[in-house]
């Protein structure tokens, strides 16, 4: 299988009069990557997706594909196509025509554009349904055959936009999968856009997290998850507690952070800030729900918090405990149901413990839906 | 009583049900069905003095169709080839007309449907306001630009492009920019209302997979736009070939229009019959023509209301 084709932003500006919609973008997407931008709504991330298919001009800055400027290059001419948020079929058309409209304008015979859209039908799952119209599909038929018509003009990079949002959550999940595999059969590149932190962790391989214009980190999702380089990375990527305070040492990689009510904690400063962090700067330290654990013994120290539960619920998988935390925002804790007996803690202070390097500082900054 | 009608009274009460019911009855048979079908029997009758109606000469027949294609009795020739002609004549100018006007106007239904804004809104206004003013006044101010001292030729030999002023109401031109201009709104309105139900992500998706904008047109745009192009077509088609004040008014002197000839036969020759008949050749033309078109091109006598 071939390498793919990559895609390139380089100082990629983007602006509506005085709105700046993407702000310095520099991201490189390796060929034959299931790449993801993941972001709140209005963000940003339609507005890069038209500016690598070439429906807007970047203000600034320039879009590379395979290393070819595609400066003045109209969206008919890009090696790219695009899955539209709401799929844009053409209703008129059957289905089969839909899946081949891009071989008709390139002037192929009926009969070999019948034989491919068996082919590709055969692919979706979707055998010997060419003769419907989409309106006799079902959301998630229509979905496959969206991206069946995409696959057909044999684009170098395939451009999502949010294109299962439209669907349930079963058949999200299903697509999931099914999305993952195709792109990995077909071998091209996938530019897929979300601001479902679950879909990006799942099918991709990088992840660029945005913030209103900004994209504030990239990495896999494991180094997003575990390794976040902002406050709003930290936040916006799964649930996670954050504890409000400055830096009163450092060692290593490793800093103290002093707390108003939880006194002072030690943590791993994350890899893009290694070296950033001064001793009196202001920071936020992040622990999962899950890397906190109740105290066995009533120690204190450096790993330790200790708080009053306002409430408890059990989830099936997990037991989650809320505590009072820093900056009025509520302490989850979630231990894991393994059958073992629970007392109930409510209105009562606990000790719970972590390990340093299960907690990550970074500088303090904006976070996710605050 | 059949279920629809009872489900409606149950609606409406018996009283307002009735007035609705019996004002639409009188719309539609009093007003339309029963004058039409008095013309019919008007065309087949011999046109006779008002003594003599009812009397044994009060006969039906073929006589008045026959005039229009035969011409007088005895009249020396084959055919009534003068009118034939007219009647020919105005058909094609009529399907000219219409097909000019839907160049003309499907461009601007497109661009006005497919962006937002307010000067969309002023774009509207501006269409609409020609229509304030009267028809027949729509057609003189037409004749101040388009008269042999007209706007147009002193402008033309003015500036030397023409060494004569050049006759633009002989050649009919004046007639057809007067029968174009007089029915755009009835070409426009519908496209646009249909163009811009049009997901503006269809023509994106067909231009993102290849499409050159003239075919994005032909395999997007104009088929899902059909039925507002067949609801302008019909009634443009259908008004250009039933003018009248425009061709009385902008018409060369040689060239008349059917309707022309219908309004002499009522109005100069006093001969309703004979002009009830051609009036119903030309509505049984029309009606065909537009049916047999709307066949040609797979549109559904449901679709056109759209
Ligand atoms: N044509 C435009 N003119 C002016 N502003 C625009 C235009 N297109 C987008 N914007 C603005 O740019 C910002 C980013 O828009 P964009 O559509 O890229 O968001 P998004 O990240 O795709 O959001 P969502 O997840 O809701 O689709 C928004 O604030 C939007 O209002
Ligand atoms: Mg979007």
């Amino acid at each position: 299988m071939s390498a793919g084709v990559g895609v390139d932003l380089e100082n990629l500006w983007i602006r509506f009069g005085d709105f700046v919609a993407v702000r310095d973008a520099n991201v490189n997407i390796k060929g034959g990557d299931f790449f993801s931008f993941l972001g709140p709504s209005g963000c940003g991330k339609t507005t890069i997706l038209r500016a690598v298919s070439g429906f807007l001009e970047p203000s600034e800055g320039n879009v590379l594909i395979g290393g070819n400027n595609m400066k003045g290059i109209g969206p008919n001419k890009r090696p790219t196509a695009l899955i539209f948020q709401n799929l844009a079929l053409f209703p008129l058309m059957k289905v089969w025509e839909n899946i081949t409209f891009s071989m008709e304008i390139a002037g192929a015979s009926a009969r070999d554009r019948r034989k491919r859209a068996d082919e590709l039908l055969d692919m979706i799952a979707l055998s010997g349904q060419g003769d419907k119209l989409p309106s006799e599909l079902s959301g998630g038929q229509r979905q496959r055959v969206a991206i069946a018509r995409a696959l057909c003009a044999e684009p170098d990079v395939l451009l999502l936009d949010e294109p299962l949002s439209a669907l349930d959550l079963k058949l999200r999940q299903h697509m999931r999968t099914e999305l993952r595999e195709i792109q990995k059969r077909v071998g091209i590149t996938f530019i897929y856009i979300t601001h479902d932190q679950g879909e990006a962790l799942t099918m991709s391989d990088d992840i660029a997290v945005m913030r209103a214009g900004v994209i504030d980190q990239i990495g896999d999702g494991k180094a997003i998850y575990n390794d976040p380089a902002t406050a709003f990375a930290a936040s916006f990527v799964g649930e996670n507690n954050v504890f409000r305070g400055k830096v009163s040492k450092l060692s290593g990689n490793e800093a103290l952070i002093s707390t108003n009510r939880s006194g002072d904690l030690l943590a791993r400063i994350s890899t893009a800030n290694h070296g950033k962090l001064k001793v009196g700067d202001d920071a936020m330290m992040f622990i999962r729900p899950e890397a906190l654990s109740l105290a066995t013994s009533g120690s204190t120290g450096d790993n330790f918090v200790t708080a009053k539960v306002t409430h408890e619920e059990f989830e099936g998988n997990t037991f989650n405990i809320f505590t009072e935390g820093d900056g009025g925002k509520e302490i989850k804790v979630s231990i894991p149901n393994l059958g073992q007996s629970f007392d109930d803690h409510t209105g009562q202070p606990i000790t719970l413990e972590y390990e340093a390097s299960n907690a990550v500082v970074v500088p303090a900054g904006e976070l996710a839906n605050e | 009583m059949p279920g629809f009608l009872k489900e409606y009274y149950k609606r409406n009460g018996t009283m307002m049900g009735s007035v609705m019911l019996g004002l639409v009855l009188f719309w539609t048979v009093g007003l339309i069905i029963l004058p039409q079908l008095s013309m019919l029997d008007f065309s087949f009758r011999p046109n006779l003095p008002p003594p003599e109606i009812g009397g044994p000469k009060d006969i039906y027949t073929l006589e008045n169709y026959k005039y229009l294609i035969f011409g007088p009795e005895g009249g020396g020739q084959d055919y009534n080839a003068v009118d034939l002609a007219v009647f020919y004549r105005t058909l094609v100018a009529a399907i000219f007309v219409t097909l000019f006007n839907l160049l003309l106007c499907y461009p601007i239904a497109y661009y006005l449907g497919q962006n937002k804004g307010n000067h969309i809104r002023i774009f509207a206004l501006m269409l609409i306001i020609p229509y304030w003013i009267n028809e027949i006044l729509r057609a003189f101010a037409l004749r101040i630009i388009f008269g042999e001292t007209g706007v147009l030729n002193t402008l033309l030999v003015g500036t030397g492009i023409f060494d004569t002023p050049f006759d633009f109401i002989r050649n009919d031109i004046a007639l057809y920019a007067g029968l174009g201009y007089a029915y755009i709104l009835l070409m426009i309105f519908p496209i646009y209302n249909v163009i811009e139900s049009l997901d503006h992500n269809q023509i994106e998706a067909a231009r993102d997979l290849g499409a050159p904008w003239w075919r994005i047109h032909w395999r997007v745009v104009i088929p899902y736009a059909k039925p507002g192009i067949s609801s302008g077509c019909t009634m443009v088609f259908m008004l250009s070939a039933g003018a009248l004040a425009a061709p009385q008014i902008l018409g060369g002197p040689s060239s008349l229009w059917f309707t022309q000839l219908i309004y002499q036969q009522f109005n100069d020759n006093s001969d309703w019959p004979q002009g009830a008949a051609y009036a119903i050749v030309l509505l049984v033309t029309c009606i065909l023509l537009v049916l047999a078109v709307m066949r040609l091109f797979k549109v559904n006598m449901g679709d056109i209301g759209k």
